[in-house]
């Protein structure tokens, strides 16, 4: 079934920044399985090509919530498509987040990164008696470059520890700026009963991930979404191989102990 | 009321000091607080102190032609603001406000460097806590040369 693929209908679209929009997706015909938080469907551009794009939500019980950001062909086909065009998809694929039982969460995010951290975020808020201490690091290049903004409040208003950091601002941000990990100090989160979720570029994931094992957290504890070259989706092609694993199948969510050593060969 | 010994003696940055080792400290120490929008130095200036933030946050800026003033980084609680006093020819790189009410300890530059210069086991504790400090800041500007966010993700 995962290697047919559905047809859905833009019937939302939200401009996030410059280069980043959100589309909700709706099936015209029947809809995939439901995605868990983690996983990704590939999104068919028809005529233009197929690409992987993380599940940044659901949209009532059938539509797919998918951000993204225009940055080849396809994903500028996807990111331009008005309401009422359709699209292929295919999915879901990979692992999920893997939401713990209770404990402390930590969910850092850098750039469109967010975007597949998002549905742990709602989750833990729709469990929050379940939680500890939720906190949310966000990292962007520019207050103009973050997403979601309007929600980030809502997160607040919930009882989330929700931070917010840019590389660089114009005076009159109030807001902080520098690397995300600069945003950790002071974070109330319990090293031993907590569980992290990274997701953004991978030397940010692989800076956030030492500062949080510095902090006396273990590297199983730390789930990073990793990506390469995603194709079939299946574990089949081997596009995506990143050492003894398949992205497409054993990731994208990989535990930061199986992670960490294969992302020091630079070969891989 | 709090004396600026107390003071330093509640900033993590210098714990492990002897108290008489804070006592010197506190002698070249005085409390300060800086309201929203305040300057508290600007680039190219003399930088004759540093300050120990207690309360509040403080945004290190420079202008680029054509574009403003443009903020370099953000330093709140427990973060040490200033190193340019440590080393000739004493000039701030970038220009400081305080983003909202400010409270911090401010510590006089050229006063430290003599007690560091007369006490040097006083002068090792201060280095062995500001070359790391110099050093967290290189490696976070490095990531940031990186520009991480403008890479594809999927």
């Amino acid at each position: 079934m995962t290697m047919t693929t559905f047809r859905y209908q833009v019937r939302e679209r939200t401009v996030e920044t410059t280069d980043t929009v959100t589309l909700v997706l709706a099936p015209l015909d029947e809809p995939i399985a439901d995605p868990l938080p983690g996983q990704f469907t590939m999104v068919y551009a028809f005529g233009v090509g197929e690409v992987p794009i993380s599940v940044s939500g659901r949209s009532g019980t059938r539509d797919i919530v998918h951000t993204l950001r225009s940055v080849g062909a396809v994903t500028k086909a996807l990111s331009t498509a008005e309401c009422g065009v359709t699209l292929g998809l295919r999915g879901p694929f990979g692992t999920d987040w893997g939401m713990p039982d209770g404990g402390d969460l930590v969910i850092m995010a850098g750039g469109i990164g967010l975007a597949p951290l998002r549905p742990v975020i709602r989750q833990a808020i729709e469990q929050r008696g379940r939680y500890g201490n939720v906190s949310v690091l966000i990292g962007a290049r520019t207050p103009e470059d973050l997403i979601y903004v309007d929600e980030h409040d809502v997160w607040r208003d919930a009882d989330v520890d929700v931070r917010v950091t840019v590389d660089q601002a114009a005076t009159g941000w109030a807001g902080h700026v520098g690397v995300v990990t600069t945003v950790l100090d002071g974070l109330d989160a319990d090293p031993a009963r907590s569980t992290a979720f990274l997701c953004g570029p991978e030397v940010m994931m692989r800076f956030g991930a030492r500062a949080l094992i510095d902090r006396g957290m273990a590297p199983e504890a730390i789930r990073i979404s990793l990506e390469r070259n995603m194709r079939c989706g299946a574990g089949l092609c081997g596009h995506c191989q990143l050492g003894p694993l398949l992205l497409c199948r054993d990731g994208p969510v990989v535990s930061y102990d199986r992670a960490a050593p294969l992302m020091d060969i630079k070969e891989l | 009321m709090d004396t600026t010994h107390d003071l330093l003696a509640a900033q993590p940055f210098l714990a492990g000091l002897t108290g008489a080792q804070l006592d010197k400290l506190s002698s070249w120490s005085k409390r300060k607080t800086f309201h929203a929008g305040a300057r508290l130095f600007q680039e190219g200036g003399c930088a004759d102190r540093f300050w120990l933030i207690r309360e509040g946050h403080i945004t290190l800026d420079t202008h680029v032609p054509g574009r403003g003033s443009v903020i370099v980084e953000t330093l709140g609680p427990r973060a040490v603001l200033g190193w340019s006093w440590l080393l000739a020819p004493y000039r701030w790189h970038f220009s400081a406000s305080a983003v909202e009410t400010t409270l911090a300890v401010e510590l006089d530059g050229p006063g430290v460097r003599d007690l560091c210069t007369q006490d040097h086991d006083l002068g090792y504790e201060l280095m062995s806590r500001f070359v790391p400090l110099v050093v967290d800041r290189m490696q976070n500007t490095r990531m940031r040369l990186l520009d991480l966010y403008g890479g594809p993700r999927p």
